[in-house]
């Protein structure tokens, strides 16, 4: 049987290999405008239904491919796939995204990674293997097998099955550089020599190797960028699919997932004013420098939930800003409550999100949506949002440490400096939900504590603000 | 299709994604994530022919897993990514639908 992945070669003649062509033409501009879809909030869910029509359009055009001579593994296949994805999509919380988004890339890897494995041995088997196409399964087996170690250890930390901190030890940086140099050698000897059987499958195992290597020392704070270059990954092994099996929707749709993860990694490296190499062989928040010699520290000042209740039953201008911790305590709802009781007092509440607040880009957003909370109320850019901090009444930091820290503006010697930061402390006051007297994900001490005109709230971010709210009810009522 | 075709399209169709993915707000970037990950669910396709073409015992049961690997993908991920648009309410409250043109 001749040049089963070539499909586009061969089929083009038939009426079913024209209409397979056309699913998969019609596919690749759904999908395009799907994407397109998302740059407006009020078009996005639209777009991207349209884009799960395309993506059915192509399954349909593939399962008429005159090489598929038997249909019952593709059926179970299909049917147990979705009936293990919808029950996970319906069910994840908002907070779990990251983790989900994880799996989900190691799914989608997983999948290229196989089929870059079966085309490999069909190709060798009936000798059609070009120097070409070795090329193109080598990356496709590379990133793909990277994607799946790699997604699974970002799964294993954000679901804390493993530690969040950074995992270390001597030489860590030059075994993983040794390694990229070895899977790279292997790669270009099957380029050479397609058939070497052994180059192909030491690739797939250095990559492996190499996924969990390179997220081992990569903190919790860090995820957005791993889980960002992972969807890039993600994209390029199907994209190199694509190459493979002569097939051009997915490598349209690679390109796209390639070049997105790509945009978001950049985005978010530039939030945290690091370079991707920093946070990759950073191993940031590792062992702190301890950051002494600072003379006397000052001791933060607390205020009771009735005082902060009180004035945030007259202040006319709040801004919430949320951390990770928000979302961990699932304290979004309360969240809105609490901004609810502010607004019918005749007070205007807004939130600022800062790029990297949370474990993925984007995160908080989707969290504050779930609790009903207006997305025009949500300010995304750093400097809109501090122009708004500066005329209001009360800024509350709930659950966000590092995004708030001033010595990333005043502080050269301070890990964080150049990080773009929210400036909380030109609000009028300053309040901190914190769970404790700790210091951030990165180590960092936070001066914004001791300032004059901050004040702290001990508690989990869902406790405190029920109080707060709970005490401005109490008020409302004692009138 | 030669390989120089293969690029062309790459090529193009990455710079499509980086001219419209740019213009992605961040107000959207984890449905973002997700749409890109369902859509390049879209192995699945390689996935069938693999599973479906009697390759031999060892080539269907990869491509067997690919397949359930790759509809769990594209199944889970569109619906999260719908799901997810669906909480982003419009200004004026109410379901987004697009009021001004």
């Amino acid at each position: 049987m001749p040049l089963f992945f070539q499909e586009a070669a061969v089929m083009n003649d038939s009426i079913a290999g024209m209409i397979t062509q056309a699913t998969y033409f019609a596919a690749s501009v759904l999908f395009i405008l799907g994407l397109k879809s998302l740059t407006r909030p009020d078009s996005a869910r639209r777009g991207m239904q349209q884009a799960a029509v395309g993506m059915l359009l192509a399954v349909i055009g593939t399962l008429l491919n005159q090489h598929i001579l038997t249909y019952q593994w593709i059926l179970i296949g299909l049917v147990v796939g979705a009936a293990a994805g919808w029950p996970m999509a319906m069910k994840i919380e908002m907070t779990a995204m990251p983790q989900f988004i994880a799996f989900s890339h190691a799914f989608g890897a997983i999948a290229a990674t196989l089929v870059g494995v079966v085309e490999y041995r069909e190709l060798g088997r009936t000798g059609e293997l070009t120097h070409g196409l070795a090329g193109a399964l080598g990356f496709e087996v590379l990133f793909g097998a990277l994607t799946v170690t790699g997604s699974f250890m970002a799964f294993g930390k954000l679901q804390e099955l493993i530690t969040g901190r950074p995992i270390t030890f001597k030489g860590q940086n030059f075994f993983n550089v040794a390694l990229i140099g070895v899977a790279f050698l292997s790669f270009a000897w099957l380029i050479y020599q397609p058939d070497a059987q052994w180059a192909f499958y030491t690739v797939v195992g250095l990559a492996l190797f190499l996924g969990i290597s390179m997220v081992l020392p990569i903190g919790g704070g860090d995820m957005p960028v791993v889980i960002s270059l992972l969807n890039s990954y993600a994209g390029l092994a199907a994209a190199a699919t694509g190459f493979a099996i002569g097939n051009n929707v997915l490598i349209i749709a690679g390109a796209l997932e390639g070049a997105g993860g790509f945009i978001l990694s950049v985005i978010m490296s530039k939030a945290m004013n690091r370079s991707f190499g920093n946070v990759i062989f950073g191993a940031f928040g590792a062992p702190p420098a301890a950051a002494g010699a600072k003379g006397p520290a000052k001791e933060p000042k607390s205020i009771s939930a009735e005082d902060a209740a009180t004035q945030l039953a007259y202040a006319s201008s709040v801004v919430v800003i949320p951390g990770y911790g928000m979302a961990v305590a699932q304290a979004q709802h309360v969240c809105r409550e609490l901004a609810d009781l502010i607004e019918a007092n005749g007070g205007a509440v807004k939130y600022a999100i800062h790029p990297v607040a949370g474990r993925m880009p984007g995160h908080l957003n989707v969290i504050l949506a779930e609790a009903g909370i207006d997305y025009g109320a949500l300010m995304t850019d750093v400097d809109d949002a501090n122009r708004v901090l500066k005329d209001a009444d009360i800024a509350i930091v709930v659950g966000g440490n590092d995004i708030v820290n001033p010595d990333a503006e005043n502080e050269k010697s301070s890990p964080l400096y150049g990080m773009p930061i929210f400036r909380p402390w030109t609000a009028k006051v300053t309040y901190v939900i914190k769970r404790g007297k700790g210091v951030g994900f990165s180590g960092v001490e936070n001066p914004l504590f001791t300032l004059d005109t901050t004040r702290m709230i001990y508690g989990d971010a869902k406790g405190a603000l029920g109080t707060l709210v709970k005490e401005i009810k109490a008020l409302s009522e004692g009138h | 299709m030669t390989l120089i075709m293969q690029l062309y399209v790459f090529i193009l169709a990455g710079f499509v994604g980086f001219l419209v993915i740019g213009k992605v707000p961040p107000l959207l970037h984890t449905p973002l994530m997700s749409a890109t990950n369902a859509i390049s669910g879209i192995s699945l396709v390689g996935a069938i022919v693999a599973a479906g073409g009697q390759y031999g015992r060892a080539s269907t049961v990869l491509g067997l897993i690919a397949v359930i690997s790759a509809a769990t993908n594209v199944v889970a991920g569109f619906l999260i990514t719908d799901r997810m648009l669906g909480m982003f309410k419009h200004p004026t409250g109410g379901e987004s639908k697009g009021g001004k043109h």
